[in-house]
């Protein structure tokens, strides 16, 4: 479904009236194609007090093939070349006084930054200091982090990273997401990273190459969009769907050469099933995708036990059920696997009519950041992702008027597609992403709901 | 040729759920629900691309612009285009016979990999121009001069416009297969009320095993289908009794639209192997197709039932393998009618059918009921006719692979013509 009112505001016309009126001016975003540069421009580097990340962060984006300046050549001469990226060292933040800092080395650069720009803020996490005043001053970024997203203009994005101490190595594949078009639709997030022992030399376009990877819901929507960007990136795609969905989900598995597997999630015997299949088809499996979910909205008052147990069936007991028989299953689970629940907005902000379907989608996080450390012992991973408003046949069928603000309330005003969930997805799955373990990422143009 | 044969390997196998004539896939070709079919088995076993020794399958009631049906599936379906395919028709035994051929191909080391199945509409049935006008038609193709075509042209007749149908009857004795299997189940004194309990056993089997998800890796949904519309799960003998006889003449007449195979659309396909093809490309070995049998009856002027022929084809099948009836975890014996399974299984206990028409000694004797069609057959699922033969291969190899290693399984189908194929699967 195309966007026609960001076509409409993208067009000669178009242009001028909606500036001329103040009315919302969403740009076309800038979106991960193979081959891609990493950014269209050059990456400004700077710091705020004396950070230890600024040499490690220029030789992983020299090493991406990204041209680095400094703040000092970049700052006073006029005319010079827009950044692609800004990027932003605060390890170095004792206090509230070195914040001032960032204040002087953003808002010139931000002032250069290209359409679908990034800023981007590493810093350590608030957690990790006994002084209240480093601790305000680290929080702080969280405020000006997402005050920036909600600045910028023109499809840029601005999120923040955490690196604790000793998590310096784990940074690589985070900060290439966030400046590449992969990230397009994520904006205003604050990722905490942990240390990992990370395989190196993945290839960047195959980053998935010769992983087994299954997806849960793949037959159409979503699921369809993870399953091809899965493949495209490399993995062999076991696409699961309810029976009913077969004809759908066959189309998927062709098109993406992998396979279809027609399986009730919700069934008694769906984990042992899918085990089976896993070891006897695969030998083992390294990336699960739990998308599948269904909604059956109604007010709370007038909710059926139906309504309420089948998705509490769908959309968490089979992620719990499968992912424990998984983990249950001996070396069936690839010691760096990568496991990858598909949240919601609604399960972070709430929303009238989805009790069920939001509790369900709550339910997720807190299963996600309980499993953490168990996933970390193995050396593998899992994480959610709670997408917002996502472009998909389900919101063609809403109101219009509903739609169309539901679109809009967000820093990007527009919706998103499924291919950004996907590729948020798809990141989280690469072997390099190993520091990334427990997160929520929300995937949703900083919505203003539930932020 | 290799040296030594080897048995080949059922690795699986998908088809369409089955549909009611004139209903769901009223407007799908025979091409178009193979191709389906096709597309379906690659997408479970991951063969876009791949280059399949033989695909090899039928339809019963053809185009003639179908003559190469299978190929053109294989062309319109993800399989490489490189994979060879032929068309072959047995009537109903269309689909075991494919699967047969393919597994004798692979049995002589000739193909390593192979797919065996059948299509059948009866909605899009191909109907054909008249007899009287196609000769009319032929003499003007062929004729040179404007007076030669005037005088074809003047032979056509306002009647020649009806077209030909075709029938689902006996072109020798001008009898519907109902008909023939009627006087069968009379000869055999097959009770109306046994045939009902068989059709009802059917479809509760067919449910139950739909309910607990057996066919999951076995049909792919097609046109908005998902299972089986002429499946009953409520049936009961009750309601079967109230239905008035369709087939068979006067008092003693115990054939209904029930316990009787109505017309159907579909197909199905299975994916046959090597062993080694399959460890190689991580597929599981569900069983292994043992033997096969044909055989043929005189239904015309030799007084057997058209449909006997499978009663003849089995005990040849067991003593070239030293079974005997009951050395069987699993039998498949193909309901084209309630009365045929029946009349069949009445026969191999008949000491007298056994000794004067089989030539044994001893009669075969019976079979344990409760291994017979386990999860409903023919008279649940429908019956079109090509596609029969698939559906009961995959299912019977699966339930085999289910049960555990050293299960067998044995399948009997009746065909058109006075014919039989049966084989023997074992896990």
């Amino acid at each position: 479904m195309s966007d026609w009112y960001r076509d409409f505001a993208n067009s000669g016309v178009g242009n001028t009236i909606t500036k001329q009126l103040g009315l919302p001016r969403p740009a076309v975003l800038r979106r991960y194609e193979p081959g891609q540069p990493l950014l269209p421009g050059p990456v400004v580097i700077g710091s705020a007090g004396e950070g230890r990340l600024r040499d490690e962060v220029t030789r992983l984006l020299r090493d991406a093939g990204v041209t680095v300046v400094s703040p000092v050549a970049a700052d006073g001469s006029s005319g010079g070349e827009r950044f692609g990226a800004v990027v932003l060292d605060a390890t170095g933040l004792t206090g509230p006084a070195d914040l001032a800092g960032a204040h002087d080395f953003l808002a010139p650069a931000i002032k250069r930054l290209r359409a679908s720009g990034r800023v981007l803020v590493l810093a350590d996490p608030p957690g990790g200091t006994t002084s209240p005043a480093q601790a305000a001053a680290r929080q702080a970024l969280d405020g000006l982090v997402r005050s920036i997203g909600k600045e910028l203009l023109d499809g840029s994005t601005a999120n923040l990273v955490h690196v604790p101490l000793g998590a310096e190595g784990a940074l690589g594949s985070p900060l290439r997401f966030f400046l590449s078009g992969r990230s397009a639709y994520v904006d205003g997030q604050v990722l905490t990273l942990a240390a990992a022992d990370l395989p190196g030399g993945e290839d960047a376009d195959r980053p998935l190459a010769g992983k087994v990877a299954v997806v849960t819901g793949a037959a159409r929507g979503i699921g369809a969009a993870i399953a091809k960007v899965l493949a495209r990136d490399g993995a062999h795609v076991v696409a699961v769907d309810v029976p009913m969905a077969g004809e759908q989900l066959a189309g998927v598995a062709n098109e993406i050469n992998g396979t279809a597997l027609q399986l009730d999630i919700t069934a008694a015997d769906a984990p042992a099933r899918l085990v089976e299949h896993l070891r006897e088809r695969h030998g083992g499996v390294d990336v699960v995708v739990h998308n599948a979910g269904i909604t059956r909205d109604k007010l709370l008052v007038n909710m059926d036990a139906a309504r309420w147990n089948s998705v509490m069936a769908v959309n968490l007991q089979a992620q719990l059920d499968i992912t424990a028989a998984l983990l249950a299953a001996d070396g069936l689970l690839k010691p760096d696997a990568r496991v990858v629940c598909v949240s919601s907005q609604s399960g972070i902000a709430g929303n009238r009519g989805q009790t069920n379907y939001a509790a369900s989608k709550a339910g997720i996080i807190g299963m996600v950041r309980s499993w953490a450390p168990e996933f970390a012992e193995r050396g593998a991973t899992i994480n959610a992702v709670a997408p917002g408003f996502i472009v998909t046949e389900m919101t063609a069928k809403m109101p219009f008027g509903t739609r169309e603000v539901g679109s809009r309330i967000n820093s990007l005003q527009q919706g998103g597609l499924p291919v950004d969930v996907a590729e948020t997805i798809a990141w989280l799955a690469q072997p390099g992403s190993g520091g990334v373990n427990g997160q929520v990422v929300r995937v949703c143009g900083q919505s203003m709901l539930g932020a | 040729m290799a040296a030594q044969t080897r048995q080949a390997a059922i690795v699986g196998g998908n088809r369409i759920p089955f549909a009611r004539s004139n209903g769901a896939y009223a407007r799908a070709s025979n091409q178009d629900m193979l191709t389906a079919t096709l597309d379906g088995l690659v997408a479970r076993f991951g063969l876009q691309g791949e280059q399949v020794g033989e695909v090899v399958a039928g339809a019963v009631l053809k185009h003639s612009r179908d003559f190469n049906l299978t190929r053109e599936a294989v062309l319109g379906s993800r399989l490489s285009a490189a994979t060879p395919a032929y068309d072959v028709q047995q009537a109903c035994g269309t689909g075991l016979e494919a699967a047969v051929l393919v597994a004798n191909k692979i049995a002589l080391g000739q193909i390593e990999s192979g797919i065996a199945g059948g299509a059948d509409t009866t909605s899009d049935a191909p109907l054909a121009v008249n007899e009287d006008l196609r000769r009319v038609l032929i003499s003007l193709n062929s004729a040179k001069t404007l007076q030669q075509r005037l005088k074809a042209l003047a032979g056509i007749r306002p009647g020649q416009l009806l077209p030909e149908i075709p029938r689902n009857a006996e072109p020798r004795t001008g009898l519907a297969m109902g008909d023939h299997a009627a006087i069968t189940a009379k000869e055999w004194e097959i009770g109306r009320e046994e045939q009902d309990e068989l059709t009802v056993r059917s479809h509760q089997n067919m449910a139950a095993a739909y309910d607990r998800g057996f066919f999951d890796d076995l049909v792919t949904p097609y046109l908005g289908l998902s299972r089986d519309n002429n499946l009953r799960p409520d049936s009961s003998v009750e309601k079967l009794a109230k239905l008035k006889p369709v087939f068979g003449k006067g008092e003693g007449a115990t054939m209904t639209a029930a316990n009787s195979t109505p017309l159907t659309d579909g197909a199905s396909a299975v994916l046959l192997a090597s062993d080694e093809w399959a460890a190689e490309r991580g597929l599981p070995v569900l069983a292994h197709l043992v033997d096969a049998q044909t055989a043929a009856v005189d239904y015309v002027h030799g007084g057997e039932g058209l449909l006997m022929a499978p009663a003849y084809a089995v005990p040849v099948m067991l003593a070239r393998n030293g079974l005997t009836l009951q050395d069987f975890d699993f039998y498949e014996i193909h309901e084209a009618f309630a009365s045929t399974v029946l009349a069949t299984m009445k026969a191999w206990e008949d000491p007298a059918f056994c000794k004067e028409k089989l030539g044994l000694d001893a009669p075969l004797g019976s079979i344990d009921r409760s291994k017979l069609n386990v999860y409903g057959s023919s008279l649940a699922a429908g019956h079109p006719f090509a596609a029969t033969g698939g559906r009961i291969v995959a299912s019977l190899a699966k339930t085999l692979h289910q049960a555990g290693p050293g299960k067998r399984g044995l399948i009997s189908i009746c065909a058109a013509g006075g014919q039989g194929v049966v084989a023997i699967l074992e896990s």
